[in-house]
């Protein structure tokens, strides 16, 4: 049994969580926007969140790099807020994963929201649900299949981020050092022991999480046509 | 007497929607017309969905709409109960909560409608625990009407609650919403292109035409007008008499019912003695007597009537429309060589025989 280091798999999952959070908080008044906007705007933001999926991770994570500098204008800003940088830190990881996996949960949701249609939202409003409470208590339970697609695909898509990463987060141990990096590490110097065992945690990780997820997505009882 | 105020106008693209009207805020007013002609537009106008850029909308003392002042009262404080052409149930809750969603966002204090009573009336009971996806067409939609009653609205609005059902289902139904109005007292706005909804449940109507208003008034009285040739081919509808059950006589199937102070006889009916009961005759059915009725006739229902207008027939050349007051308005179309041997005027006594319909 060779020695294997946790800590990249333990950063990996919570960069994944937070990132996952933030996303859900981010993307979903974007994709509720998307679903019932007539603004002439919609098609230039839509095809803005989807740059990631086209976008090759270096150049994003170049961007994001001099975006998250001190001089940059987020990281700027960031630093004139908290007094510190925000590149090579676990928060730029953060910051750039939203960035990256931002279209893997705004698209669902979109979709999902408007699958739910205007009219269960209108029955709401007239039995006196405010805006808010309709949104909460109608579209978002009908929702939920997309809600359950966009926090599986939101974390899948951060645990398996490479380009971004390196460009953005370097390669710091217990602070930017993700699973990916840490196999690419290990086979930069040919331990392949170790990678192999990290590969197939991921491996193993992901298969379980989609089949867990489409069994439950099976049995969910809402049926929105 | 309260009333809703309505004005609304918008230009869509080949259709200009213009419509104003003032409406009793007391039993069923019939929103009617073919489609594409405003109805559901109007409706939804009403309840706040839709908003047209210049509108302008009273209820009783309440302003919800007046563009000119910049008010505009958002749907969900409107207190108005929508039932839908489809029901729109919330799909991930069961029955009961559904039934619950607006009663329990409803304020408290104004809460006149009894859980128990609207689900006696609606015969719900059977119903609560089970998933909505469960629930057959009709079902369904009466979830929904009670879905929005127990919100105690001020104003129910239904858009064709009855359209997507089949006839089986519309049968069903039907006795439900003629309850509503008689033990909630509710006023109900009601859409539908369809007369055998309308006829049993409206006291009031809309006509609409192409996104205007073509008449409104006590349904009697819209349905007695000679001046709205094709638009509800009116020519059918003869008149709606309110009439109250006698006696039943069964040796004969027959109910006798008594219409301002003179006696008619339908098919035995289901109802007892003392219910009120809406007749309706068709204006084919009605034939004319001038001079005393002879005393030997198969036909059962006569009534004393005053010629008030004639006209001919604007579907059928060889017609002549006669309107006649019989306590309350007639039509009655009859032959152009009747017409011309019996020599009709205005103002002239006659009898009026006819077969009745009861309308349920």
């Amino acid at each position: 049994m060779p020695e294997i280091d946790w800590g990249p798999l333990w950063l990996t999952m919570q960069l994944a969580g937070v990132t996952v959070i933030v996303l859900l908080l981010v993307g979903t008044p974007i994709a509720w926007w998307l679903a019932w906007t007539r603004s002439r705007f919609r098609t230039l933001v839509e095809a803005i969140v989807a740059l990631p999926i086209v976008l090759p991770p270096t150049v994003l994570g170049f961007y994001l790099l001099t975006a998250l500098g001190p001089h940059g204008l987020i990281g700027g800003i960031w630093k004139d807020l908290t007094g510190s940088a925000l590149s090579f830190t676990f928060s730029g990881l953060v910051i750039a994963s939203t960035f990256y996996s931002l279209p893997f949960v705004v698209q669902p949701l979109h979709g999902a929201f408007e699958a739910v249609g205007k009219k269960p939202l209108e029955a709401a409003w007239s039995l006196g649900a405010s805006k808010l409470d309709a949104f909460f208590t109608v579209a978002s339970p009908m929702a939920v299949r997309g809600y359950l697609s966009a926090i599986v695909l939101g974390f899948a898509h951060t645990l398996g981020e490479f380009g971004v990463v390196l460009m953005v987060g370097g390669n710091i141990p217990g602070v930017t050092k993700v699973l990916s990096i840490a196999i690419y590490d290990h086979v930069e110097v040919l331990e392949y022991t170790q990678a192999h065992f990290l590969s197939a945690v991921l491996l193993i990780f992901s298969f379980l999480v989609l089949t867990i997820v489409y069994t439950v997505n099976r049995r969910l009882p809402i049926h929105v046509s | 007497m309260n009333q809703l105020d309505a004005r609304f106008s918008i230009d869509y693209p080949g259709f200009r929607f213009d419509v104003a009207f003032t409406a009793p805020l007391e039993g069923t007013t019939a929103v009617f017309g073919s489609s594409g002609s405003g109805k559901t537009t109007l409706l939804r106008c009403i309840a706040g969905l839709t908003r047209v850029p210049s509108g302008f909308l009273q209820f009783d003392q309440a302003v919800w709409q007046d563009d000119a002042r910049g008010i505009f009262l958002p749907v969900e404080q409107r207190r108005v109960g929508v039932v839908f052409q489809e029901a729109r149930l919330f799909p991930h809750l069961t029955v009961t909560q559904n039934l619950k969603y607006g009663m329990k966002r409803s304020d408290p204090s104004l809460r006149r409608i009894d859980f128990a009573h609207v689900s006696e009336l609606l015969e719900l009971e059977s119903l609560f625990e089970r998933r909505v996806s469960g629930l057959s067409g009709g079902e369904q939609q009466r979830v929904a009407i009670g879905r929005a009653l127990l919100t105690s609205p001020q104003l129910l609005l239904m858009d064709e609650p009855l359209a997507s059902l089949d006839q089986q289902r519309k049968k069903e139904i039907l006795p439900f919403i003629q309850r509503l109005n008689r033990e909630l007292r509710i006023p109900v706005l009601y859409v539908s292109h369809d007369l055998q909804e309308i006829l049993p449940l409206a006291d009031h109507m809309i006509l609409l035409k192409e996104g205007k208003v073509a008449a409104t008034g006590p349904i009697q009285e819209v349905f007695a007008r000679l001046d709205l040739p094709g638009l509800v081919e009116s020519n059918a509808v003869g008149a709606i008499l309110e009439t109250r059950i006698m006696e039943h006589e069964p040796q004969f199937g027959l109910t006798r019912v008594e219409f301002s102070g003179q006696s008619l006889f339908l098919p035995q009916q289901a109802l007892p003695p003392g219910a009120p009961l809406r007749v309706q005759i068709l204006s084919r059915d009605v034939s004319l007597v001038v001079g005393d009725p002879p005393a030997t006739s198969s036909v059962l229902n006569t009534l004393e009537a005053t010629i008030v207008e004639v006209r001919k027939s604007p579907g059928d050349e060889y017609a002549v429309e006669v309107k006649l007051d019989v306590g309350c308005p007639l039509l009655a179309m009859i032959t152009r060589k009747s017409f011309s041997q019996l020599r009709l005027r205005p103002g002239q006594k006659v009898h009026a025989s006819f077969k009745a319909v009861a309308l349920s």
